[in-house]
């Protein structure tokens, strides 16, 4: 019988059965940041445990910086506490790092394949859920807890047990205005946060082979949301193309060994999956979620939903709870409702094709006086790229701020928070409670919409969304 | 010593998707110890916008003070790969969570600190939410008792609900087995396993990095 993508990489990565459930797999490469690591790099010392391969690890510092400037004590003297940590510690254990004044710093998901190191084949982990991103590269990557860290540090390998497969297959192609963002999110609504739990999900289908690198990115990035240990797309052309000349992508003299390998990663025609998930991308539109969970979306012209509209008791309170935390009427359509913020970044969506498409919706236009918007792009070499193309400028025109990399408004741990009761759209991956802050109300979509949002100073607005998606 | 993994009293959290954000809020995640977290748990339920507890949040009712298994609902622990989130689970004194279905972060992570995420059917859950609620007011009524051998749950009123657990997790917690020392032992494997790499597909193996 015929294997998925997932079943060979897993089988390549064997090192050893455990026993009857577990398998012992190695781990190629290993991503950490201040955030996740200081308890695994003091639970190595008390057990005198050293680092087995520091070389396949790399640290950057992205959660808790300031996004204002590249100062250590730029956030507050706690997040200086952990970021000095992680300097020492990468210091003792000699693992290189890319700190707040690096060239190549940013979002640890956005670093990664930037540099080359995220390569189709390999195991990739790092203690951050969207690690699943680096998948767009077929790659297995996952996130993991800090026990998880300190082991994969110790030992360079993860015991394991085999997930299910799920497929899901986005037939034709998108709409003009239809972005990769939409695409995911109207997965999520229809698999749900919980339907992926136990999966791991490879994406194809017409639409998703059209897609660029960085598009495929944003589509694994969040198939955490819904509960799936990793999402993978298989390497093509598209992927070969973008990693060829990378600072870490195989030396010319292993290139076509390297390719010819990377040929073989796919899922044979007689593979089974568990589940397949079938979606049409011409009937895919502009998506917002209107709750708190990322599941809770519709198409950007759609009305609020009812909450008796939905079938059980239970959903139906979830429901009312999440409008209310939202502060949404049933019924209502969204541009009936003044934005306050507008993020556009966060791994999710700050690359430089993020930024181009985002840059492409502004027109001229101004963000409305109401609104405060920022633009944080993912790494420092986004910056450098999105500066020498002119879209810093057509952002810093209109009235966006323009900052220094990293994760910033997406999880607001440092001082990029909405404040409490305010609405925010953002391009970041999830809209739970007080994520953006206590009480904040985050609405997740394209850079596209998010834009539009600012200008219009509305969540949605008529003049931007018409048959052809947006114009 | 009893037969039980652990007896305890039970308090419901009966919400669904409850997500790590909740569980453990970010910026409590600062810190570089394991240390110190239980104070925060559910800190956005748990404490009004003044720092004062909020008096309708289930674990602030005196009657819940000592509970130790939680009984939650649907996919538990969504979100962040944060172990922060059993770590605040556990210092805050629960040694069980029981749900219908965790996410796969989470369940790995509570595995790893020895908090045993015990998932029962959705009709399972029910009855046991509908009997906790119940009895309430008696810590008595609401003990759970944990039979990790025979994977099941008993509850006060002789209700008995099985619970799932793979092989090797339910070893885990039984042993106090050292997570990485077991995988050390295949070093011998790891060591053959990379020698291998380094031949056949030599552009896994980084050597060096400047960075
Ligand atoms: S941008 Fe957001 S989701 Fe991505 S790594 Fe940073 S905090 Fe996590």
């Amino acid at each position: 019988m015929g294997m998925t993508l997932y079943e060979k990489i897993y089988q390549q990565h064997k090192v050893a059965t455990m026993n009857d459930s577990t398998d012992l797999l190695y781990i190629d490469f290993h991503f950490i940041h201040e955030v996740t690591s200081p308890q695994a790099f003091a639970g190595l010392k008390q057990a005198g445990r050293d680092v087995r391969n520091p070389v396949a690890t790399l640290a950057t510092m992205d959660h808790n910086i300031s996004t204002q400037n590249r100062r250590i004590d730029g956030a507050g003297d706690v997040s200086r506490q952990q970021l000095t940590a992680l300097k020492q510690h990468c210091d003792e254990f000699r693992i290189p790092l890319l700190d707040i004044t690096h060239r190549d710093q940013g979002i640890v998901h956005v670093i990664g394949p930037e540099q080359g190191i995220t390569q189709p084949g390999m195991t990739i982990v790092c203690g951050d859920s969207h690690t699943s991103t680096h998948g767009a590269f077929g790659a297995l990557a996952f996130g993991i807890g800090t026990s998880e860290v300190e082991h994969v540090l110790a030992t360079q390998t993860l015991p394991q047990q085999r997930a299910k497969s799920m497929k899901v297959q986005v037939d034709g192609q998108l709409p003009a205005g239809v972005t990769a963002k939409d695409v995911i999110l109207a997965v999520i609504g229809k698999v749900g946060t919980a339907g992926g739990s136990g999966y791991v999900v490879e994406y194809c289908g017409e639409a998703i082979e059209s897609m660029d690198m960085e598009e495929r990115m944003t589509i694994c990035n969040m198939t955490i949301e819904m509960g799936a240990k990793a999402g993978l797309i298989a390497p093509d052309e598209v992927t070969f193309s973008y990693l060829e000349g990378r600072p870490r992508a195989p030396s010319a003299q292993q290139w076509h060994r390297a390719k010819a390998r990377w040929k073989t990663l796919k899922s044979d025609a007689d593979a089974t999956f568990d589940k397949t998930v079938v979606l049409d991308a011409g009937s895919i539109r502009p998506q917002i979620t209107w709750g708190t969970s990322p599941e809770q979306v519709m198409a950007l012209t759609d009305r609020v939903p009812d909450p008796t509209q939905f079938d059980t008791s239970d959903l139906q309170r979830s429901v009312a709870d999440a409008l209310h935390y939202m502060g949404l009427t049933p019924g209502s359509a969204l541009q009936d409702y003044p934005v306050d913020v507008v993020f556009i970044g966060s791994c999710t969506n700050s690359r430089l094709v993020d930024l181009r498409q985002a840059a492409a919706v502004v027109k001229g236009g101004r963000v409305a006086p109401h609104v405060r918007a920022l633009v944080v792009p993912g790494s420092a070499q986004v910056k450098r790229e999105a500066e020498a193309e002119g879209l810093a400028d057509i952002f810093k025109a209109a009235g966006f701020e323009w900052r220094e990399p990293g994760c910033s408004m997406c999880l607001a741990m440092n001082d990029d928070i909405v404040p409490a009761g305010k609405r925010c759209v953002s391009t970041s991956n999830r809209n739970f409670e007080g994520r953006q802050g206590r009480m904040a109300r985050t609405h997740l979509a394209s850079p596209a919409v998010a834009v539009s949002a600012a200008i219009h100073g509305y969540l949605s607005s008529t003049p931007l969304v018409s048959g052809e998606g947006l114009i | 010593m009893s037969n039980y993994f652990h007896q305890g009293a039970a308090c419901p959290l009966a919400v669904d998707n409850v997500d790590t954000d909740q569980i453990i809020p970010k910026q409590f995640l600062t810190g570089v110890s394991r240390e110190g977290f239980g104070e925060a748990l559910f800190y956005d339920w748990r404490y009004r916008e003044d720092g004062t507890k909020n008096p309708d949040f289930v674990l602030n009712k005196p009657q819940f003070n000592e509970a130790s298994v939680l009984v939650a609902g649907h996919n538990f622990g969504c979100g962040s790969s944060r172990e922060h989130a059993p770590w605040a689970l556990a210092q805050f004194g629960f040694k069980v969570i029981v749900a219908s279905s965790f996410a796969d972060i989470f369940y790995r992570n509570c595995i790893n600190n020895k908090l045993l995420p015990a998932r029962v059917t959705a009709n399972a859950l029910e009855s046991i939410q509908q009997s906790i609620s119940d009895s309430a007011d008696s810590q008595q009524a609401r003990q759970i008792s944990v039979d990790l051998k025979n994977q099941e749950l008993i509850l006060a009123n002789g209700e008995v609900f099985s619970f799932e657990l793979a092989f090797s997790d339910r070893e885990q917690l039984l042993n106090d087995n050292d997570f990485i020392g077991m995988a050390e032992q295949y070093a011998d494997a790891i060591d053959r396993y990379e020698d291998s790499r380094a031949n056949d597909a030599p552009w896994f193996m980084p050597q060096s990095f400047a960075v």
